[in-house]
């Protein structure tokens, strides 16, 4: 049954006019005697004859990429259902978890009274600057530290001590030392961010295959024009693992920044909206995260893979 | 004029051999402040145009002998010499083709071979159009047209190590050195890379030293071939190879000279394998 709208869609314009009848003759019949007659239709009204070889092709294609649609949604779709159905049945207290679409309702309304984007954007521009500002200082500090042995030897434990102690730990300091404003948070982002962009990079350039620098020395190639052609291209793949680990850690620990000490953020709804008891605005804030989590991740997945097309396909 | 209508072999004898190797000597330090001598007293001539193969038991130090004469490595007595003067550093007119390809797996075959072109000093770089075009008549000729755009991971390993050779022979160099680079293909492949490189090398007249530890390939390959003994590594002896045309009809691998010389280098490198291997046991235990 489902098929027959697709059907309908692949139809060339001149097709269409002259076949009312014929296709509401045939939405009550199977799928395979729909496509039949409709293909008898279009010989009659002389369209060219690709549309037939045609049609079962993109009935095929379509229906695979429901098959996959349906396989990675299906987990997604069955615990929204429990969390729609467990505080209706009274499984859970439904004063403290909200049916689903009760939190969908208050995203709505939130996104309304301009309340959802205003603390959106503050989060955004928070963990976007922090983030970005930990790239430009990793990515670089990586490179040198990584290529010239004795700053890696140097270096190397204090980093590990760095990346060990939690930042949220360090949160207070930051407030004391920077106070409560906008710096201490993009500042907690940037900390967070850095060790993985650092510590990828530096293990990107160290593992180059030997073989590949070799090479390239026995071609006399000048140590920048190494660096610039074999050292960094090679590493791009590793750097962009620390990345997209600092990109979903960037948006973790700056929630919950907001939630301690903030005017505004989606870290700062959440905890307010607890507060006030507004327990349908607190779950449709916990949304809004996981879904700008998952398309920031989303993006960087997509970024690297068009970045590293050269890789094999498995190992992308 | 391209490199590929070169003659295919330059007659007159010179004075100066292209490559000489002057009592080269290369000492490693290892553990506990002591040291082994990887290569000692070599001593070797190698002529314009020549095809010379070095064979020996594993861990002879032939790769050395090849870091050495590509410029990677510094010896620790003697030196090399090219056309007459000292090496002291890796340079365009050696080039060195690995085992293991060295391609940069995110370039395609034809940016491969360009990367050669791209290494040359700013000012006598050719541009981009003249990199790419040479770098299509390097792959045409080791057979690669048509497979420009693949990436390595998308060609066979026969195939990859032709972008390799075709990489190396793109800059034109005076020298085409070879370590092992057979060795990691299964063996009707490297029968036809073989028969390949001969051609190649009758085509463009480049001086080829060709490191391995296969026998056959070596009397196959080789004008001459340079047996070495295990550790320290040192010439045993040079055997003249004469078989005449190797990439004629006739299966030259199956005539009783090629037999012959197979068996003359097989014997002088039987000693030297045992040696390497008792070597190796006294290594092991103790």
């Amino acid at each position: 049954m489902a098929e027959i709208p697709i059907l309908h869609t692949h139809e060339p314009a001149g097709a269409k006019s002259g076949r009312g009848a014929g296709v509401s003759g045939a939405t009550g019949v199977s799928g395979v005697s729909g496509v039949s007659r409709v293909s008898g239709v279009s010989a009659v009204s002389g369209v060219a004859g690709g549309v037939r070889a045609g049609v079962p092709r993109v009935l095929a294609a379509a229906a695979s990429a429901l098959a996959t649609l349906g396989k990675r949604t299906v987990a997604i779709a069955a615990f929204l259902v429990l969390w729609e159905v467990a505080p209706r049945i009274g499984l859970v207290d439904r004063t403290f978890l909200v049916p689903f679409s009760e939190a969908v309702k208050a995203l709505i309304e939130l996104a309304k009274n301009g309340q959802l984007w205003d603390n959106t954007q503050a989060s955004l521009v928070r963990s976007l600057a922090g983030f970005g500002i930990a790239i430009a200082a990793g990515v670089p500090l990586g490179l040198l530290i990584g290529w010239y042995r004795p700053v890696a030897e140097i270096f190397g434990p204090l980093l590990e001590l760095f990346r060990n102690t939690a930042a949220l730990a360090l949160l207070p300091v930051f407030i004391l030392l920077l106070g409560i404003g906008e710096t201490s948070k993009i500042a907690i982002v940037v900390y967070a961010c850095t060790w993985p962009i650092l510590l990828n990079t530096v293990s990107a350039v160290r593992s180059v295959d030997p073989v590949l620098v070799k090479s390239a020395r026995s071609m006399a190639l000048s140590a920048p024009r190494l660096f610039a052609k074999v050292i960094l291209p090679a590493s791009v793949p590793t750097i962009f693992t620390g990345i997209r680990l600092a990109g979903s850690g960037s948006i973790l620990v700056l929630i919950a920044a907001e939630m301690v000490g903030a005017k505004a953020g989606l870290g700062y709804l959440v905890n307010t909206s607890q507060q006030n008891f507004a327990i349908p605005d607190m779950y449709a804030a916990i949304i809004a995260i996981s879904v700008i989590g998952l398309a920031f991740n989303q993006l960087l997945v997509a970024l690297e893979r068009r970045l590293t097309r050269w890789r094999p396909a498995a190992g992308g | 004029m391209s490199v590929l209508d070169r003659p295919a072999f330059e007659a007159a004898p010179e004075a100066v051999p292209k490559i000489r190797l002057e009592h080269l000597g290369k000492t490693f330090a290892v553990r506990g402040g002591e040291s082994f001598a990887a290569l000692d007293d070599i001593g070797l001539d190698v002529a314009d145009g020549e095809f010379l193969v070095v064979v020996g038991p594993s861990g002879c130090g032939k790769s050395t002998l090849l870091d050495l004469i590509s410029g990677l490595t510094k010896p620790t007595s003697g030196q090399v010499l090219l056309d007459g003067v000292p090496v002291t550093g890796p340079a365009l007119d050696r080039s060195v083709v690995f085992q293991q390809y060295a391609l940069l797996p995110w370039r395609t075959a034809q940016r491969n071979v360009e990367f050669a072109l791209e290494a040359r000093p700013r000012l006598d770089r050719l541009g981009r159009r003249a990199r790419a075009e040479r770098a299509r008549e390097h792959l045409a000729l080791v057979g690669l047209t048509g497979f420009e755009d693949r990436f390595p991971h998308e060609l066979s390993g026969g195939m990859r190590q032709r972008v390799a050779i075709a990489r190396a022979l793109a800059s034109d160099p005076k020298v085409l050195l070879m370590d092992e680079p057979f060795a990691a293909l299964d063996a009707q492949t490297r029968d036809g890379l073989q028969e390949e490189l001969l051609r190649i090398w009758q085509r463009t007249g480049t001086t080829v030293v060709f490191i391995t530890h296969g026998i056959d390939e070596a009397v196959f390959l080789g004008q001459r071939v340079a047996v070495m003994t295990s550790r320290p590594g040192r010439i045993k002896e040079l055997v003249d190879v004469r078989l005449g045309d190797r990439t004629a009809d006739e299966d030259v691998r199956s005539s009783p000279e090629f037999a012959a010389y197979r068996h003359e280098v097989w014997s002088l490198l039987r000693d030297e394998v045992t040696t390497a291997a008792r070597l190796r046991e006294v290594v092991s235990v103790g």
